[in-house]
């Protein structure tokens, strides 16, 4: 039923090799092999911007190091990426702090890589600083039961910023290895909701110095062209160390974050295959980039 | 970072003269344009190419119009075209059938279905006075029936959920049951994300659906989805046959192009868009409004159109070639500040411009164009044909006769000055875009 990144890619990857003739093989690629190649990668959402300047440095690329259409843009594709320094050290407790727009995957998020620390045997809480949706707290509250890791919910209208300086303050005295402070979802043409992210963040740091220590924001894979001005805003507000693409596990490939990835310089980190707590892994730039074109 | 389109397509006609005849070679960079355009709004590669070449058909051995540049012609083109398919069917909800109706909604995860369904009880209730029973058929989602609960009480719309079994198509026959009893007009039913690819979900919805026997069945579509939104709608249609779509997250500064990807592969109407998180953000779906966003340009053409009211464009052609000649006058000036009263308040024009393109307001409210208007009225058409010879005994002179300060003229002497200087520069650009009839004013 559920269908992981790898069994996906067979299927693309079978499907675009059947329809593209130089695929394989060596030197500059034809004509048609490109008009293709064009409709996948704005099939996946890269952009026609970006689209055209792999067009454009794809052929010269083939030809100048006699690569076939498939390595080549193996190559275009990966040299795009941001390199990746996550997770950013080891202090003690790592505070993970994710951010993102309503509905994009920030809670499941935050329980699968809760779970994917508690699964390495570190000692792991999960926070909600998202008092603003309903039945937010009692979201969070049920992975916690779920994992059997400990949750710190405030009733709805509690200041979040509060309840984030709690949990961490409370991490920090208890010892614990990992703290996951979940928010609420907003988009980022709000001000003022962009000023409390901003309040939450540097709250954190009050109860813990260097704190928080990443921020994750966390982009549906099936959005489109408006991921920049998602990550813009989102950078405006809080310093964004990565960012996690969900729901690749339907027909989105995510390759407007990988787009905005590539503009911001913000490496892809995580990225989330199911609505399970074990459907997230850590990003693959091979597998991914394959995916996107399905190669 | 705002590319206009509209100065984009008037480059793209630069060698086009003014009553040429629209042709395959002359439309073809406009049209180029015009796709990147839609792709950037994140309309579907495949609508947008199909769009495009509708849109030629539509342009190609066209007139180009007396009254219009052919950039905002095409512009109009492509947005009359838009609308069209953005508009096809009725919004709002249609309910034939005997009480309780029902409305059933899915869509991928997160896209806002449990928000939506209590949205639409409220705005059942305020706009059509009708009683809505909200039923939790989302069993997958931790706390996804506290969710609809909660929001069923800021609604005011009643609730039903059964936490004790996990079948959500038992859930809903018992709804109906329920909604009998207690005369509920309207039955919402939440149902689970999910995605449509999954085979098992897809078949789960479709059991739901039969038992209910929906009058009208939502797809909520998140506003800010890129090329997939043709994928989900072409398979959601497939196996549910939903009657319309729900576009969410308008709030958002995404373009929503993914609205003409679902209204050209399933033809049938967006009935809403969510805005906000409020119980209240349901609003009516309008296309014009739509199709300006999708296009980046504001509602470019109710602004061509206002600009053609109040403007002839022989008369244009003259202003142009004076500007060319740097022979603009004061004169030009306040007959060009009459003009742009005459089609209405300021504010009403600018609201219509694109957010980029709008300039400060303060300095450009209809009350000083008055004021401006008095200034050039006392003067000599000597001084309004030459403002170099205004000295400062003429600058009191002016004020007085004109009730405004002396420097108020002098600010309105030095703007004519830098207007001038603009001018030239703009010299080397023949046309641009949606200028029409307010030279100079807006860059
Ligand atoms: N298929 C799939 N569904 C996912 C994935 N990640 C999250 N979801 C689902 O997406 C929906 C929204 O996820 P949440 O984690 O609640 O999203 P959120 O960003 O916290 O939402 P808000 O707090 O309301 O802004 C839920 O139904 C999740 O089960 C994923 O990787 N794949
Ligand atoms: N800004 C904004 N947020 C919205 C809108 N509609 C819904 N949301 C938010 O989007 C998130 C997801 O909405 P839900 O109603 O939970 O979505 P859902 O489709 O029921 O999600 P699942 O049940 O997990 O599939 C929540 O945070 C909502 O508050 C909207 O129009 N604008
Ligand atoms: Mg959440
Ligand atoms: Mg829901």
């Amino acid at each position: 039923m559920k269908q992981g990144l790898s069994e996906k890619l067979k299927k693309s990857r079978d499907a675009l090799a059947g329809r593209l003739a130089s695929f394989f093989g060596k030197g500059v690629p034809n004509a048609a092999d490109m008009a293709m190649l064009e409709e996948a990668l704005l099939e996946a959402d890269l952009g026609w911007k970006l689209t055209e300047k792999v067009m454009t440095d794809l052929p010269a690329l083939c030809s100048k190091q006699g690569l076939g259409l498939r390595e080549g843009l193996a190559v275009v594709l990966r040299g795009m990426l941001p390199a990746n320094a996550d997770p950013p050290g080891d202090p003690r407790p790592l505070v993970t702090m994710i951010v993102g727009v309503n509905g994009s995957g920030k809670t499941t998020t935050v329980a699968r890589l809760a779970a994917m620390e508690k699964a390495r045997g570190f000692k792991t809480l999960m926070a909600c600083a998202d008092t603003f949706r309903a039945a937010a707290g009692e979201q969070l509250a049920l992975w916690g039961t779920r994992l059997d890791i400990p949750v710190v919910t405030r009733p709805e209208g509690t200041d979040p910023g509060a309840v984030a300086f709690d949990a961490v303050a409370s991490a920090v005295a208890r010892g614990f290895d990992r703290v996951f402070v979940d928010t609420a979802g907003r988009l980022p043409n709000r001000k003022g909701l962009l000023d409390e992210l901003s309040k939450v963040h540097r709250v954190i740091g009050k109860s813990m110095e260097g704190a928080p220590h990443r921020v994750l924001l966390v982009l549906d894979g099936s959005v489109g062209q408006n991921a920049l001005q998602q990550a813009g805003g989102f950078a405006s507000a809080v310093p964004l160390t990565g960012l996690v693409i969900t729901k690749l596990d339907g027909t989105a490939k995510g390759g407007a974050v990988f787009a905005m990835a590539h503009e911001l310089g913000i490496p892809i980190v995580f990225i989330g295959t199911g609505e399970g707590g074990g459907d997230m892994s850590v990003f693959d730039p091979v597998e991914f980039t394959g995916a996107l074109v399905g190669l | 970072m705002f590319d206009r389109l509209a100065e984009r397509l008037s480059e793209t006609f630069r060698t086009l003269s003014g009553r040429g005849v629209l042709t395959e070679g002359n439309i073809s960079d406009a049209m180029r344009e015009i796709r990147r355009a839609l792709l950037e709004a994140d309309v579907n590669f495949k609508v947008a190419g199909r769009f495009v070449s509708e849109a030629t058909e539509k342009a190609l051995g066209g007139k180009v119009l007396k009254s219009l540049t052919p950039g905002q012609q095409v512009i109009k083109i492509v947005h009359d075209q838009l609308v069209e398919l953005l508009a096809s069917g009725s919004s709002s909800l249609h309910f034939t059938g005997s009480p309780p109706h029902v409305v059933l909604l899915c869509g991928l995860q997160g896209s806002g279905k449990t928000t939506t369904a209590a949205r639409l009880a409220w705005w059942l209730a305020r706009k059509k006075n009708r009683r809505s029973l909200l039923v939790a058929c989302d069993l997958q989602r931790p706390a996804a029936i506290d969710q609809l609960e909660v929001m069923a009480k800021k609604a005011g719309a009643g609730f039903y959920c059964n936490r004790a079994v996990s079948d959500p198509v038992l859930v809903a026959r018992e709804a109906i049951n329920q909604a009998r009893l207690q005369q509920y007009d309207t039955v919402i039913v939440d149902t689970a994300g999910r995605l449509h690819v999954d085979q098992e979900l897809m078949d789960e919805l479709v059991r739901v659906r039969d038992a209910v026997k929906p009058e009208e069945i939502l797809l909520v579509l998140d506003g800010l989805t890129g090329q997939d939104a043709v994928n989900v709608a072409v398979k959601f249609q497939e196996r549910t046959g939903f009657t319309g779509s729900v576009l969410t997250k308008m709030d958002g500064d995404s373009r929503g192009g993914a609205a003409l990807s679902f209204a050209a592969v399933t033809g049938r109407p967006i009935k809403f868009v969510g805005v906000g998180e409020g119980i209240e953000g349901l609003e009516a779906f309008d296309a014009e409004r739509l199709a300006g966003r999708i296009l980046g340009m504001g509602d470019v053409v109710g602004l061509v159109e206002k600009a053609q009211e109040g403007y002839d464009h022989q008369e244009a052609l003259k202003l142009e070639k004076k500007l060319k000649n740097n022979d603009f006058t004061l004169e030009d000036f306040a007959t060009q500040m009459k003009k742009i009263r005459k089609m209405g308040s300021l504010g009403d024009i600018l609201a219509m411009l694109p957010a980029g393109m709008r300039p400060a307001e303060a300095d450009m409210d209809t009350a000083s164009f008055g004021r401006m208007e008095a200034i050039i009225g006392s003067m000599t058409p000597q001084e309004r044909r030459r403002p170099e010879v205004i000295n400062g005994s003429r600058r009191k002179r002016i004020a007085m006769g004109s009730g405004t300060r002396v420097s108020e003229v002098n600010r309105l002497l030095s703007q004519f000055r830098d207007m001038k200087k603009m001018m030239k520069r703009m010299k080397s650009m023949k046309r641009s875009g949606i200028r029409g009839g307010l030279p100079g004013l807006f860059r």
